[in-house]
């Protein structure tokens, strides 16, 4: 289990949890909250703790490692404990209810905060700051707004009246006077930190759009490089070959214009029926390999595990065709059935006698036949040496997807 | 075969490019006797009305009506003139409507010179052509399975499906297999063979089953 940086509100606890589980963060985070409250503020040192000793998702030591080689570090945590001690010891003589409740709970956090602070990465450090910002501003130290004043006092108030309720209704049972306090005392906190959580949050998804910006920029990029610089370089190479010139150009066309307007992504994956599958390997394989296929389909349908894997055989098969063939032309042939789809991939090329295959070749007719025997389909190869080959794969439909067509149409 | 000792087909070329209907001569003019040219349908029916050759090359895609007007037009009054499409789209409905229309086989424009010079010679013979991509619409037009609802069924039923062996051969031509190949690889003649493939486009045109038009239709919106 690590903690998660990208999602977090404070050290990322929540967000590691809620990735390790499987729950939404928010889920997790309101559990955190209520245990809180129901805890007497025993949730806070927990939480530290486990900011402390989880460590981040791309860090390789927790924070607490690096915190036990942090004499100086401890020291302060230890000395700050202390005083923290002693002020708690005086109030106890003075009896102050609110201090006493929550003594242990001060201490061990504030050890917990002194050691995260010290030894946290930079970035962890910034959202801490973040956390102590408004105390900041409270104290003065960011310039005094005008609303601010408006705010500190009715926060004030609120937070007086609310917590005089509270008090109060501890000795006089009344049910709805407590709930009055905690509203009021919500308000109150509302009204004082409100702000800075909306500003935490808008940077939170500003944060959030750029990196999804900078994906997808990486991402255009790449596919440019993928296929559109690759097929510039491949038609400057065949540049004395009209055909294959027009060819690589129609493709790759083809292919932006799908992407660009259609939405379609260019990468393996995209296709969702047995038709667009093979369009697919034609497309791909002209692009790379230069040399044109030839497609006839026959019905269509939608796919599924079984037919994903009769289409990366088939395009293994038209791969190695257009490798090692040496043939003008490759014909590939799909034909939905009700029960079964069958694919056949055929050149004329320089075949090979299917008895003495040499090693190469032998692997990737192996790992054809392999992914079609796994998903129980079966695989022919015809092939005579000067006469080209021809391999034919069939895969039976599953029940489900000759029931969802019925027939063979669309 | 023996097309030295038989006089060469006479042929005329109906396509909108002059281009490519030079193009064609120049390549196939040893092979042929190309009579006559026409660019635009009134043209054409009057030139092979005039000129009466063996068999017409003929674009599908014509301003004016396109291929389908004027197979339509000269079968009227000379059924014995043949047609063979031409095109440089593979839209199903264009092709399925000039065979429908009369046509005797469909082959793409990127068809290599002996191949288009064998094509047209076996039309000349009354034999069919078909391209691995019409082998293709076919099969894919005739393996819809008959809706009861709104089939009239022809008054002769066995129009309205492939049999086996036909099917078996149409998928071997999908698959870039040549009528020799075909006839090597299911133990048949050659003859044989092209008496399948008769047989399919006699089916294709005389069918009524309403898929085909529907079919044409459903791939016009795709």
């Amino acid at each position: 289990m690590r903690r998660d940086p990208e999602d977090r509100l404070a050290g990322g606890v929540a967000g590691g949890i809620a990735a390790w589980r499987g729950f939404s963060p928010t889920t997790v985070r309101i559990v955190f909250v209520v245990v809180a409250l129901v805890s007497q503020g025993w949730m806070i040192p927990i939480y530290l703790g486990a900011w402390l000793l989880i460590p981040a998702r791309d860090a390789e030591t927790s924070i607490g490692t690096r915190a036990r080689h942090d004499s100086r570090g401890i020291a302060l945590a230890v000395g700050l404990a202390s005083l923290l001690c002693v002020v708690l010891g005086l109030a106890s003589v003075i009896n102050s209810w609110l201090i006493n409740t929550y003594g242990w709970q001060q201490v061990i956090s504030v050890v917990f905060l002194v050691l995260i602070w010290r030894n946290a990465p930079d970035t962890e450090q910034a959202v801490m700051r973040r956390l102590v910002e408004p105390l900041e501003s409270l104290g003065g130290g960011r310039g005094m707004r005008r609303g601010l004043w408006w705010r500190l006092v009715a926060a004030v108030v609120l937070l007086g009246t609310g917590a005089g309720w509270l008090l109060a209704a501890h000795e006089s049972v009344a049910l709805l006077r407590p709930l009055a306090g905690l509203i009021l005392v919500t308000a109150g906190i509302v009204v004082l930190l409100g702000p800075w959580w909306l500003r935490i949050a808008r940077d939170l998804v500003l944060e959030r759009s750029a990196r999804a910006r900078a994906e997808e920029r990486a991402d255009i990029s790449a596919r440019v490089h993928d296929s559109v610089l690759q097929t510039l370089a491949l038609i400057q190479r065949r540049a004395d070959d009209p055909q294959q010139v027009v060819q690589l150009a129609r493709a790759q066309e083809r292919e932006l214009r799908a992407w660009l307007f259609e939405g379609r992504t260019l990468g393996d994956g995209d296709a969702t029926t047995v038709v667009e599958g093979v369009r697919q390997i034609q497309r791909d394989v002209e692009a790379r390999h230069g040399v044109p296929v030839e497609v006839v389909t026959v019905g269509d349908c939608p796919l599924d595990d079984d037919l994903n894997a009769l289409l990366a055989a088939a395009r293994e098969a038209t791969v190695n065709a257009a490798k090692w063939s040496g043939a003008s032309v490759i014909s590939v042939y799909a034909e939905v059935e009700p029960k079964q789809v069958e694919v056949a991939v055929r050149d004329r090329g320089k075949g090979f006698d299917p008895d003495a295959v040499p090693g190469d070749r032998k692997g990737l007719a192996q790992s054809v036949h392999g992914r079609m025997n796994r998903h129980g389909g079966s695989v022919t190869v015809q092939s005579a040496v000067g006469e080209g080959t021809k391999v034919t794969l069939r895969m039976p439909r599953s029940a489900a997807s000759a029931a969802a067509k019925g027939g063979s149409r669309r | 075969m023996n097309s030295q000792a038989r006089a060469l087909p006479r042929v005329v070329l109906v396509d909108d490019h002059g281009l490519f209907r030079s193009g064609v001569r120049a390549e196939i003019g040893r092979q042929v006797e190309v009579v006559g040219e026409a660019e635009d349908v009134g043209p054409a029916i009057e030139v092979i009305d005039r000129l009466l050759p063996d068999v017409v090359l003929l674009d599908v895609h014509l301003p004016g009506g396109g291929g389908q007007a004027v197979i339509t037009a000269v079968k009227k009054e000379h059924p014995e003139v043949r047609f063979l499409a031409l095109s440089a789209s593979d839209a199903p409905e264009d092709v399925i409507g000039v065979i429908r229309a009369g046509a005797r086989g469909y082959v793409t424009k990127t068809i290599s010179t002996s191949d288009l010079a064998d094509a047209i010679q076996r039309v000349a013979d009354g034999d069919a052509v078909f391209s691995h991509r019409l082998a293709g619409f076919v099969l894919d037009a005739f393996a819809a399975a008959p809706s009861q609802a709104d089939v009239k069924p022809s008054f002769d039923p066995e129009l309205d499906q492939l049999t086996s062996r036909e099917r078996e051969v149409l998928r071997l031509i999908a698959q870039g297999y040549t009528y020799k190949e075909i006839a090597r690889e299911l133990y048949i003649s050659v003859k044989t063979v092209e008496s399948h493939v008769s047989s399919v486009l006699r089916k294709l045109q005389l069918s009524s089953r309403h898929q085909l038009t529907r079919w044409a239709a459903e791939r016009r919106l795709a």
